[in-house]
């Protein structure tokens, strides 16, 4: 597991942060889930609903530039957040963004969506059932297991490397190309780029799961 | 709830930034707020002419207050108006608000990172 705390900077960040607003909302929602005001089931279920319209989701255009312009997969890999932010059209990535690349000897998975740690800027919003404490310890245990839940299942000598993001370090699975994808656009390819294959938890799409 | 409810809320109430399918956040809590305020009214706490009505006040209040109007802080006026109407209607207090919004805080001071932050009677008695 990739557990660095020492490497950065700011040691007294090591516990969980939530923002004023992240906070306020949260008083909100427990306050009326006691009262009986609403179900926090049932609110997951709306939030989920709009969960491709949440944050600019500009992973997937990174991930599709990677795919096409080696020279940027190279830069992506060394520091990803100045990657990204060198491409300029893109609203600033927080820092401390690293990429993982998933080779056929490796797949990637992240886990821990629990605070500030999750780039939704980049990956849009985590699944609900990935907040779970239940998961996060699967996931650490037995990743196949969890992948294989997910419908994934990867050859058994690939290596599964299980990510743990720090106070700020936070990780972008940059998964394959899918097969015949030859010549196709960046922005083409951006569509095969799901979320779930961004955190390692799927597969982007094949080419012929496109709609038309 | 369904996605009827969400775009009825979105067409009743004005400014709700939104592409050709409906609404759209910039980030999560921007979706919670939005959720909680559509679960609410599906209880009946408020109709959507009076969320309309309090919200706009809040913006005007806002705007005189030096708020830029930019549109990017559209949902916090959203969560402004969440919290005054729940004042309001008697559901829960301002005093209370900042009692639990204290304890959340205190919950994430004492969470490790990466671990669940959960909040626990202990919270409220710092």
């Amino acid at each position: 597991m990739a557990h660095d705390h020492d490497h950065h900077h700011h040691h007294d960040h090591d516990h969980s942060e939530l923002s004023e607003t992240q906070l306020r909302v949260r008083a909100l929602e427990t306050i009326l889930t006691e009262k009986g005001y609403v179900d926090p089931k049932a609110l997951d279920a709306i939030v989920e609903m709009y969960e491709t319209k949440i944050g600019p989701r500009n992973g997937a255009a990174v991930v599709a530039k990677a795919w096409t312009d080696p020279a940027f997969k190279q830069a992506l890999l060394a520091d990803a957040t100045k990657a990204i932010n060198a491409l300029g059209h893109f609203a600033r990535t927080g820092d401390h963004l690293i990429a993982v690349e998933n080779t056929p000897q490796r797949h990637n998975m992240v886990v821990c969506t629990l605070c500030s740690c999750y780039p939704w800027e980049m990956l849009g919003l985590p699944p609900v059932w990935y907040k779970a404490a239940p998961y996060r310890s699967r996931a650490v245990k037995d990743p196949r297991g969890v992948l294989a839940d997910f419908g994934v299942t990867l050859a058994k000598d690939t290596e599964i490397r299980v990510w743990d993001s720090t106070a700020e370090t936070r990780f972008l699975v940059l998964p394959m190309r899918p097969a015949g994808t030859e010549g196709w656009s960046e922005d083409k390819l951006a569509e095969l780029v799901t979320r779930d294959s961004m955190i390692g938890t799927g597969l982007p799409k094949a080419p012929a799961e496109l709609k038309r | 709830m369904d996605s009827v409810a969400a775009a009825k809320a979105a067409r009743a109430v004005p400014g709700v930034p939104q592409d050709d399918d409906g609404p759209v956040f910039k980030e999560p809590w921007q979706a919670q707020a939005f959720a909680i305020a559509l679960a609410l009214h599906e209880r009946g706490v408020f109709t959507w002419n009076e969320w309309a009505a309090t919200l706009s006040d809040e913006i005007k209040r806002s705007q005189a207050a030096g708020d830029p109007d930019t549109g990017e802080t559209y949902y916090l006026h959203w969560l402004a108006t969440l919290e005054r109407l729940v004042a309001e209607k008697g559901v829960a207090s301002r005093e209370m608000l900042t009692e639990y919004r204290d304890a959340w805080d205190h919950a994430c001071d004492r969470t490790p990172h990466g671990k669940p932050i959960e909040l626990t009677p202990a919270d409220f008695r710092h």
